[in-house]
């Protein structure tokens, strides 16, 4: 309880109010009494609340494995100057900043942000953050819908599974259709079907994501992204591991118009999928079309520089149901922590961050690769943090026997595409280290190839 | 809203939605009235149709935004849409300082020009906005 | 409370290159590891000593508010206290640090918090269940209007595509019913500020989809004919959804589910004491009744005995017995809302809220937040208008006409002056259909003694205006700025920072 009432306080409020009691103030109508008592958990005192989660912790284990899990969420170093900063109380437990006089402080640091996700992608404008890389991609895609008055989007199937099963969620509600490209042979986007495709110009968007689910640099090829823009349609790019943005092309550079993507990388807690924080980033002749906040430089009455949210005619809360979106909040700590992050790691550790990532898992796939059995399903292609692994039997199988010695091998790919059920997807990132990489080979060598393959 | 009458010049029609009609021939220029511009405020931005879009009468065909509210522009006259005004997105404050010159929005090629049949005339508009 | 007014630059003006930190070895070269046409050319990224990115940002903190060092009376946002134990538990590390693709086995304590709170959340507000997956209270309006389009579709009523909202209603409930093409009925609310329900029986229809509303209302009014209403929408065969911005007016004291409602969210990040840092990320849990079960958003957390026995539709109950595991496989579901299954950081710090009340904690929090609500609107009466000067639930509405029609000043101004001394101002100009309306929520965090001054610094501004309106009017002084010209920052949108070189052309 976090009351500071007194007996003595209360009483001297009601005789204010004039009442007599505090039932008297929360009565309603017999017809809308509790018909059965609440039955919540007993109050606990803070120690007790305590055990209790050490308790849940107890039972959440995995964190006592070496674990190769990635795909869209992704272990990193946080500097522990990003929580000390993020915890102090005017960001924790701030409003949404829409007195701006008593807000500079955050205003400034979201423009910040801002501008962060405008120089990784190099795009001209981003908003203030949304509530993550799925549901940025469906707001991407209701941007273009809106750009086009077209209701059909064509998304390549090597876009993170969980943001195209969003996609359809949303799409289901605005009444769009979504069509699929397929991989190619080499885990990218294959895209020899792209011209018919776009040919009756139906499509409001091309979806392509870089690196893609497969962990493959997936950026379309020089000359593709002139080729969509010239049936009008609109590319959307997406970023799942924002990470990548250090190390490669940024995707203004191959033609992305907006990008869209996940930022949980830079400073953001893993925790069980949430928060994180996803963001959009965009041409200006898309920018009135971008959903959320925005914050803007303008000046005071004195002619002093100050920070406001601005270009609000496109919100929810004045356009009603004209709004290009309903998104109110925006994940405004993540994208702070994010902030921080990339202001304390710098471009220097920023880019030695990315080159470990490729480094630590390029070292993953050369070993697990050269086990008998085991192969890199997409040969060659370059890869940022993530690869496929083409494992002898079942991959839920060979996953599970892993487990049994404590380590979380990645993400089953059987989950997603059913003909890809002899494949993992392993992740590996700075925080992976030799040792771990050699425990899981050890590991793998020791599942006779024989009985996983017969299952 | 100010105190000052708002202007309505003589020689155009009028809309009940606040929107004023220039006629030349079968083209039409539309904007919106001083009267509106007044009662918006300082505009930041005007959504228009695209050129060559075909736009009903009285249907909603784009919005005024100004900085904490958003009005939908109801065209006054249907048909072609052959002339927008490009300036406004560099300079939207013009709707505020000249509505009747450099705000205007967009230019119409008439379906049918017996259609301004339904508009008001400059003394039936000044009514309206008194009564209101 | 004057707030620190030096300038500070922004972070991309500041450092040097290779003024790097030390978190990490060193990386090989890139162009080593991939080909050259895959990487970017440059990281045009500033590098900064951690001493100037802390003084950078802690200098930043000091010109915002937060809880921690105002009152916020903000109706409609419930900004109460946020405890601290709630951070405490959510950064556990094994909590915190796992990842949504560990299998179930090694993820049963992360799912028994979810599930514990489910049902905690079910029973309190009389839902058969919530999904604790949408995001935000908006995202799970979203997520309850394609249950409503997925039922009606599944039913053979796909005609139903009208959502009927209340005048007083959020601008969100709007937004969202045309995110699922629902089209949008505005109910006008009655003399008292209610919603009439022979005025409903009027609008329903066979077209209609999903009537929209809170209670108690934006208004902070409590509608008694509630459960009428309720009769009207069912018999007309739609659906109810209670939009629960306004939850903390009654836990535990009555509860949608018995008002008629077959939909709700919540907006933990209100009622739960999650840290609204900012402007999110909150976490809206949406809730349903029996018949929509079926349509929840996936994954849905499932919970069994020690006998292998379903023990979803059970009350709350310590979970240390049970197992859990995620259900993907709902072939009615909407589907994902979202990436991952929750904010589950925020479903640690919820329960951890939960488990401080207890089911008659929760019902003591809405009572006390009804007095404080209550005891400023009976404390300032005399100075403002008070449009509907009646017992209110945990919000009031005060209007400033009468005083800008005697001296000039609106609700803005007053909420401005407010700021100059040490308090954030309320909401203003909200519900619409009040003028120049200032909405206070106190919460029932706030001691009589934080009211007292609020209530006393309010008097003096009112009569500060009506002695010498100027010096309301160009409020506030006391902070790092003064008002700001929105129109420019309109009109020529500046919302980044550019390098030098660009900034001519850019």
């Amino acid at each position: 309880m976090y009351t500071p009432h007194t007996d003595r306080d209360i009483e001297a409020m009601l005789r204010v109010i004039g009442v007599d009691s505090l039932d008297d103030l929360v009565r309603v109508p017999d017809a809308v009494a509790l018909r059965h008592p609440v039955e919540v958990t007993p109050q606990l005192s803070e120690i007790e609340i305590a055990e209790r989660f050490a308790r849940h912790a107890a039972r959440t284990t995995a964190g006592d494995y070496t674990s190769f899990l990635g795909a869209g969420a992704y272990r990193h170093y946080v500097p522990p100057v990003v929580g000390a900063i993020a915890m102090r109380g005017e960001f924790l437990t701030s409003y949404t900043p829409y007195q701006a006089e008593v807000s500079q402080g955050y205003l400034q640091a979201i423009y910040e942000w801002q501008t962060y996700i405008a120089l990784l992608t190099g795009l001209d404008v981003a908003n203030a953050s949304v509530y993550d890389g799925a549901t940025a991609l469906a707001e991407g895609v209701i941007m273009a819908v809106n750009a086009t008055g077209r209701k059909g989007v064509l998304v390549s199937n090597a876009v993170h599974p969980n943001y195209r099963a969003v996609l359809r969620t949303y799409a289901e509600g605005l009444e769009l259709h979504v069509d699929e490209l397929p991989y190619g042979g080499d885990g990218r986007t294959d895209l020899s079907s792209l011209e018919a495709a776009l040919a009756d110009q139906r499509y409001a968007a091309v979806v392509v994501q870089s690196p893609n689910f497969f962990g493959a640099v997936d950026a379309l090829p020089a000359g593709v992204a002139g080729a969509i823009k010239a049936t009008k349609t609109v590319v959307i790019g997406v970023v799942a591991e924002a990470m990548s943005l250090a190390a490669l092309a940024a995707p203004a550079s191959w033609g992305v118009e907006i990008c869209v993507g996940e930022a949980q990388s830079f400073g953001n807690a893993i925790a069980y999928g949430g928060p994180h924080v996803g963001f959009i980033a965009a041409t200006t002749a898309h920018l009135r079309r971008i959903p959320g906040r925005l914050v803007g430089k303008s000046v005071d009455t004195a002619g002093k520089t100050a920070y406001v949210l601005t270009l609000q005619a496109r919100e929810q809360h004045i356009r009603r149901e004209k709004a290009t979106s309903n998104i109110c909040t925006n994940q405004a700590h993540c994208a702070l922590c994010a902030t921080v992050y990339l202001a304390a790691m710098g471009k220097t550790g920023l880019r030695d961050c990315a080159a470990l990532n490729v480094a630590r898992s390029n070292e993953l796939r050369d070993k697990v690769t050269a086990l008998t059995g085991f192969a890199a399903r997409f040969e060659g292609t370059p890869t940022f943090n993530e690869v496929v692994v083409r494992v002898p039997g079942r991959a839920a199988a060979v996953l599970a026997t892993l487990e049994e010695k404590n380590i979380l091998g990645g993400v089953d790919l059987g989950r997603f595409y059913p003909e890809l059920e002899d494949c993992i997807l392993m992740t590996a990132t700075e925080l992976t280290s030799s040792a771990d990489v050699d425990r899981l080979v050890t590991a793998l060598s020791e599942i006779p190839v024989r009985a996983a393959a017969g299952v | 809203m100010s105190d000052e009458m708002a202007n309505v010049p003589a020689g155009l029609l009028y809309s009940k939605e606040h929107e004023w009609v220039k006629l030349d021939g079968d083209v039409a220029t539309v904007g919106i009235t001083d009267y509106a511009q007044s009662s918006l405020g300082d505009i930041v931005y005007v959504e228009l149709p695209r050129v060559g879009a075909g736009l009903t009468q009285f249907g909603s065909i784009g919005v005024v935004e100004s900085v904490k509210a958003v009005s939908d522009i109801f065209t006054p006259v249907g048909g072609e849409v052959v002339g927008i005004n490009d300036g406004l997105e560099n300079d939207p404050a013009a709707v505020n300082r000249d509505p009747y010159g450099d705000g205007w929005f967009y230019k119409v090629q008439l379906a049918d020009v017996s259609q301004t049949g339904d508009l008001l005339t400059p003394e039936q508009y000044e009514q309206l906005i008194a009564a209101s | 409370m004057p707030l620190p007014a030096f300038d500070t630059p922004l972070i991309f003006d500041t450092g040097q290159d290779g003024r790097a930190n030390c978190y990490l070895p060193a990386g090989p070269a890139l162009d080593t590891l991939l080909p050259k046409d895959a990487l970017r050319d440059d990281l045009p990224l500033p590098d900064n000593s951690e001493l100037d990115v802390v003084r950078h940002f802690t200098r930043l903190s000091q010109k915002s508010f937060g809880i921690d060092t105002v009152f916020y009376p903000l109706g409609s946002c419930t900004m109460k206290y946020n405890p601290r134990i709630n951070d405490a538990m959510a950064n556990i590390p094994a909590l915190r640090d796992v990842h949504p693709f560990a299998p179930d086995h090694a993820a049963q304590g992360a799912l028994a918090v979810m599930w514990e709170l489910e049902r905690a959340l079910a029973s309190l507000f009389g839902m058969a269940a919530f999904s604790l997956n949408p995001a935000a209270g908006a995202h799970a309006e979203l997520a309850a209007l394609l249950i409503a389009k997925a039922y009606f579709k599944k039913k053979g009523e796909p005609q139903r595509n009208v959502v009927i909202v209340p005048d007083t209603a959020h601008g969100t409930n709007p937004a969202s019913a045309a995110m699922v093409g629902f089209k949008v009925l505005s109910l006008k609310s009655d003399a008292h500020g209610r919603v009439d329900p022979d005025e409903m029986r009027k609008v329903v229809g066979p077209d209609t989809a999903v009537c929209m509303m809170t209670n108690p209302n934006t208004l902070g009014l409590f509608e008694p004919r509630i459960h009428e209403v309720s009769d009207v929408v069912h018999e007309a065969g739609g659906l109810m959804y209670y939009d629960g911005a306004n939850a903390n007016a009654l836990m535990g004291n009555t509860r949608p589910g018995d008002m008629g409602f077959d939909l709700m969210h919540l907006n933990l990040h209100k009622t739960f004491t999650i840290p609204h840092g900012g402007g999110g990320a909150g976490a809206g849990p949406v809730g349903v009744a029996q018949h929509l079960l079926d349509f929840l958003p996936t994954p849905v957390v499932r919970a069994y005995d020690a006998g292998g026995k379903d023990v979803d539709a059970s009350g709350w109950r310590e979970s240390a017995e049970l197992t859990f595991a995620l259900d993907f496989e709902r072939p009615d579901s909407i589907g994902p809302m979202r990436s991952f299954w929750s904010n589950f950081a925020h479903m640690v710090r919820a329960l951890a809220y939960t488990y401080a009340n207890g089911a008659d904690g929760l019902t003591t929090v809405s009572k006390l937040a009804v007095l404080n609500a209550n005891y400023i609107r009976a404390s300032i009466r005399d100075v403002v208008d008070i449009p509907y000067d009646e017992i209110n639930r945990h919000e009031f509405v005060a209007s400033a006409q009468s005083l800008k029609r005697e001296t000039g000043v609106r609700a803005l101004d007053i909420g401005k002056a407010l700021l100059d001394r040490g308090y954030h101002a309320p909401t203003v100009y909200f519900p619409l259909i009040v003028p120049e309306c200032l909405m206070i929520e106190p919460t029932e965090t706030e001691s009589k003694e934080t009211l007292d001054a609020f209530i006393a610094d309010f008097r003096d501004i009112i009569a500060t205006a009506k002695s010498d309106p100027e010096k309301v009017l160009e409020t506030p002084v006391n902070t790092a700025v003064g008002r700001i010209d929105e129109t420019r920052a309109a009109r020529q949108p500046d919302l980044r920072w550019r390098p030098a070189a660009a900034k001519e052309t850019g």
